[in-house]
């Protein structure tokens, strides 16, 4: 099967010659979920501007198959318009791509529905809680119905609570249009729980460390967080991530 | 309890002020026209009240004519130079001389060119031109200060210019505007006061030229109810433009 997006031999350098990434590789398959991991700085986030086609690398090439009508991003904070209602919010890449007002927001509406916030169609951001604000950008994200959805950090500023329902939210979600997903976190047993594929990458520039493959099925039930595929797969991301800070030190 | 004392004590202070400046004048016989009791600057208030306020209408109505004319024309041309990045370096730097040269150097030759026939004009002219920097700057710096997030997303999903203006930039720009329309408010009437002062002809009958005519007649305690009434007057203004601000936040951001 053709993959969803490529980076290949990819490289980017900032300005005074600060590399910030690579060189990396990364082929990403229709419907799978990547999570990428590694510490602050190391270009994990360059690499999902890269896919977005948000930003070119310095050296290397990026192939997309997935077009940019059929990308979505989420970013660390929920990247709400603060004067916007949350169905506005979500009815917007719809709106922007020219779709009739009425059929995107009904579209936004449903959307709103799948995250659990069709009640809150009306409130504005500044009165949502953290955990529903990165809901309504998820709803927006998934409205499109992508082919390629990039979550950047999403759930950093979360508490864990939240953190564990949004993980068992983003399957689910998923599950409904199996788009490819690149995951970045800092949070080993959040990529362990979520992805398929775990690729550890080193302190900037960031290059692959190490691979963890999780073939669990998906959608994970809460309970696989105890099982020994969890543990083990935890254990080898952890070790991956010691050897990339080894490395940089 | 603690919020009545918050109340009472500006208001206790200036009492006991107020007494202490009364019984100054009475024991000391100072002149009126050198120093006015406040119950001498009440009765020339009330004596002069319809006067003073008929001064503070005028005076108000030219404020107010010189922050829309100064609205319309700032928030354009930051719309106009936020687009384009050599516009506004080419801008700037004109943008803050017309800021920092005091209006009353350049107060003159506003009334000559207005004609002096019309030193109305150049009154509303001085003033619009006092205004203009806050609602400027804050106009340029709210379109420029949109979440780069938000603009990546607006990149991603492929929105043309328009829409990155009109559905981004604009709104972000709001509170940044509102804010620049507060302090200019207040500016405007400092403005408007000063260019009566320079014009100096009574043409526009303000609060100034009560204050130059009741000084130049030594009528003293009419000048200090003048300066009171255009205290009262701007202080209203003021609180009346954050009110607006307040409530036009709450509705932008539904809090």
């Amino acid at each position: 099967m053709t993959s969803v997006a490529r980076l290949a031999g990819v490289e980017v350098v900032y300005g005074a010659g600060r590399q910030a990434l690579g060189p990396f590789d990364l082929d990403l398959a229709p419907g799978e979920i990547v999570a990428l991991v590694g510490p602050s700085g190391c270009g994990k986030s360059t690499a999902l501007r890269l896919l977005a086609g948000l930003e070119d690398p310095t050296r290397g090439t990026v192939t997309r198959t997935a077009g940019r009508g059929e990308t979505s991003v989420v970013f660390q904070a929920p990247t709400l318009m603060p004067w916007a209602d949350a169905v506005s919010n979500v009815a917007l890449p719809l709106e922007l791509s020219g779709m009739d007002r009425a059929e995107a927001r009904a579209k936004a509406l449903a959307a709103l529905d799948q995250v659990g916030l069709a009640a809150s169609s009306h409130v504005k951001p500044a009165q949502l809680s953290g955990g529903m604000a990165m809901r309504v950008s998820l709803a927006r994200a998934l409205v499109t119905r992508p082919r390629l959805l990039l979550l950047d950090e999403p759930f950093a500023a979360l508490d864990e609570i939240t953190r564990r329902t949004l993980a068992a939210d983003v399957h689910r979600l998923w599950d409904q249009t199996r788009p490819a997903v690149v995951f970045v976190t800092h949070s080993v047993e959040e990529a362990a729980f979520i992805a398929q594929r775990i690729i550890v990458m080193s302190p900037g520039p960031g290059r692959r460390v190490g691979q963890t493959l999780m073939d669990a099925p998906l959608p994970r039930p809460a309970g696989f967080r105890t099982t020994e595929a969890f543990r083990i797969a935890a254990e080898t991301i952890s070790r991956d991530l010691s050897v990339s800070m080894g490395a940089a030190a | 309890m603690n919020r009545a004392l918050n109340t009472l004590a500006p208001l206790a202070l200036i009492a006991v002020l107020l007494a202490i400046w009364e019984a100054a004048c009475r024991l000391t016989g100072v002149p009126a026209y050198f120093l006015p009791s406040p119950s001498a600057v009440a009765a020339a208030m009330i004596e002069n009240g319809p006067l003073l306020l008929g001064s503070a209408w005028n005076t108000l109505a030219t404020a107010l004519i010189a922050l829309a004319c100064a609205s319309l024309m700032a928030s354009s041309l930051a719309l106009i130079i936020a687009t384009n990045r050599l516009l506004e370096q080419a801008v700037r730097p004109l943008a803050v001389a017309l800021q920092v040269t005091p209006v009353v150097a350049i107060a003159p030759q506003v009334v000559i060119w207005a004609g002096l026939a019309h030193a109305d004009r150049a009154i509303i002219a001085l003033a619009v031109i006092v205004a203009f920097f806050p609602i400027f700057s804050g106009a340029l710096t709210g379109l420029k200060a949109t979440d780069p997030d938000l603009e990546r997303l607006f990149d991603l999903y492929g929105a043309s210019p328009w829409q990155k203006l009109t559905r981004l930039r604009l709104p972000s720009a709001i509170p940044f505007m509102l804010e620049g329309h507060k302090v200019a408010g207040g500016l405007a009437v400092i403005g408007a006061v000063v260019a009566e002062f320079v014009a100096g002809s009574g043409g526009s009958q303000g609060l100034a030229w009560r204050i130059l005519e009741s000084s130049n007649r030594l009528q003293t305690a009419k000048t200090f109810a003048a300066v009171i009434v255009l205290a009262i007057m701007g202080a209203g203004l003021h609180a009346v433009l954050e009110a607006a601000e307040r409530a036009t936040l709450h509705r932008f951001r539904g809090r």
